[in-house]
């Protein structure tokens, strides 16, 4: 079996990020850069159902300039076996990103897509649900809990009230949340040796994928600061300020 | 053109979310269908009827909806496509499953999470977990948005009388995932991102057993529990009570933050309460900068005692 991984580059997430100056953008230029952690979660998914001897091969892809390679060698470190970088200088939205992705699903054939539910920087939470629509294949969103059973993978979801158990016919997507697993780290040796493992460069127009910018971005702003309030000395002061000041309660 | 907002319910009632999904639709001035998917639950789709303010009720009726497959679900939409050129739900984990698939196959690229709408095509959402505002302009003439519900007013539950349309529900002929089971958690608890208050414990609680001391205070209020990463990275609670960056968004009237210092991942995902209170002994703790009212005590004493006094 061949699980596809799609992974993302953004800001580490220790790391506050401001608009620049202008409010165009945010401003990354001095911020530390790291694989998204819901992406580490998918890469970690795979490196386990390969060493269950249920996988035979992961492949690792993101789309992006030269130093989107720092995260697929991270990828690499811990376990994936190639790597596969789709070169572009241009910030491909979700949807792009999902019609890219499928047209590297096409050529690879994978059994199993893996991938983050949510990239910690645009918060979009669309990339693994579109590229299913697009590829027509069954989706199995926020998983905690991911099980092989022959042709079929067997996902449990988080939703907002409690869990829910799905079954789908692989090939199938499935996207990580947060308790699906904790990931390891790259050991030293592994480091040196992902420097030797396959990374291949495609382009947007080899695959055929003609970029649309569907969505501006006007303006990016800090939220409104709060105002620091008030300290106060007892619990009594609490109720009374919570009932009878902020009637909350 | 109208606007379809894609309804979510229980089988028994509809969603409050989904009547603030109505109350955003209302800002984009177009008539509003409400499409129920939907195993004959009569019950929601006479609330869906009565919502003030909405047009037609879209009842896509079969018993494969008596649970929720996305795939099934986007094929609702996409077969009443032609009609509408906005379509919306909320920004529960039901709709972030749904929508993106919808919008994939409509060639949308959906807007998400939006918190306020400044005209038809211009929207404003948070970005980096709230870090910074972004405010986005479509070039579509068709758009999709789920909606970030804290953000907009609930539309009246009464006082409208839809016409209930009758839908075919179209066959998902390549339909391959089922439904196993669900393992909702029972709680007497309203839902941690749709309660009115939140009372949340972090590293500071030191052990899951502490959490009752939180529990209590909670039933006294009906409040949610919510927990900060770090308790949750140590073992004290499960994930799904994480308030965060990578956990929930919450925007309660009232956040009770006890023993959580406040790192960015922690604010990100609660600073939007109306009133913030904090809880911590150290003084210094970054919580008390966005706090309303800070308490600097040992909460194993503050907490009994405030359980006393609600």
């Amino acid at each position: 079996m061949k699980i596809l991984i799609p992974i993302k580059r953004v800001n580490d997430y220790n790391v506050k990020v401001r608009p620049n100056q202008a409010n165009t953008d945010v401003d990354l230029s001095n911020v530390k850069m790291a694989m998204n952690p819901f992406c580490e979660i998918a890469v970690e998914e795979a490196i386990r159902l390969k060493e269950a001897g249920k996988a035979d091969e992961i492949v690792v892809v993101t789309i992006g300039d030269d130093k989107h390679q720092e995260q697929l060698r991270t990828a690499l470190a811990l376990g994936a076996d190639r790597a596969l970088l789709v070169k572009t200088d241009t910030t491909l939205q979700p949807l792009d990103v999902a019609k890219t992705l499928t047209k590297v699903f096409e050529k690879e054939a994978a059994d199993l897509v893996i991938m983050g539910k949510v990239g910690i920087d645009g918060d979009h939470n669309q990339t693994g649900q579109m590229f299913a629509a697009l590829t027509n294949l069954p989706q199995a969103t926020f998983a905690s809990e991911v099980e092989i059973d022959g042709n079929n993978v067997q996902v449990t979801r988080e939703i907002d009230g409690g869990l829910e158990t799905l079954t789908a016919e692989m090939p199938a997507v499935i996207t990580t949340d947060l308790r699906l697993n904790e990931p390891r780290y790259a050991s030293l040796p592994n480091i040196m040796k992902a420097k030797r493992k396959p990374l291949e460069e495609l382009s947007l127009e080899e695959l055929g994928v003609v970029v649309e910018t569907k969505v501006n971005t006007l303006k990016v702003e800090s939220p409104p600061e709060r105002q620091e309030g008030v300290k106060v000395e007892t619990v009594d002061q609490l109720v009374d300020k919570l009932r009878n000041e902020a009637k909350v309660i | 053109m109208k606007t379809l907002v894609i309804a979510e319910h229980n089988s028994e009632n509809l969603s409050a979310a989904t009547l603030s999904v109505i109350d955003a639709a209302k800002k984009l001035g177009r008539d509003i269908d409400l499409l129920v998917a939907n195993n004959s639950c009569s019950s929601v789709l006479d609330e869906a009827k009565s919502v003030e303010g909405v047009s037609s009720v879209l009842d896509f009726s079969h018993e494969k909806f008596a649970n929720e497959i996305a795939e099934d679900i986007a094929a609702c939409v996409v077969s009443v496509k032609d009609d509408y050129d906005f379509f919306l739900t909320s920004s529960s984990t039901s709709g972030k499953n749904n929508l993106p698939r919808v919008a994939a196959l409509l060639n949308i690229q959906q807007i998400s999470e939006v918190t306020e709408i400044l005209d038809e095509k211009t929207f404003k959402k948070p970005i980096y977990a709230g870090s910074c505002i972004a405010t986005v302009q479509s070039t579509q003439e068709k758009n999709a948005l789920t909606i970030r519900t804290t953000s907009f007013e609930k539309a009246n539950a009464a006082g409208g009388s839809a016409e209930v349309i009758t839908k075919d529900v179209p066959e998902t002929e390549s339909r391959k995932s089922g439904f196993v089971k669900n393992e909702l958690t029972v709680s007497d608890r309203p839902e941690l991102t749709s309660a009115d208050i939140v009372v949340s414990g972090g590293r500071g609680m030191q052990n899951g057993e502490n959490f009752a001391l939180l529990e209590a205070v909670a039933t006294k209020l009906n409040a949610a529990v919510g927990a900060s990463r770090a308790a949750v990275d140590s073992g004290f609670v499960p994930n799904d009570y994480q308030v965060g960056q990578t956990g929930k968004s919450v925007a309660p009237n009232l956040y009770i933050a006890v023993g959580i210092s406040g790192a960015i991942q922690h604010l990100a995902g609660m600073k939007d309460s109306k009133t913030i209170v904090a809880i911590n002994k150290d003084e210094e703790a970054p919580i008390f900068k966005v706090a309303d009212y800070g308490l600097v005590a040992d909460l194993f004493e503050a907490l009994p005692d405030l359980e006393s006094k609600l």
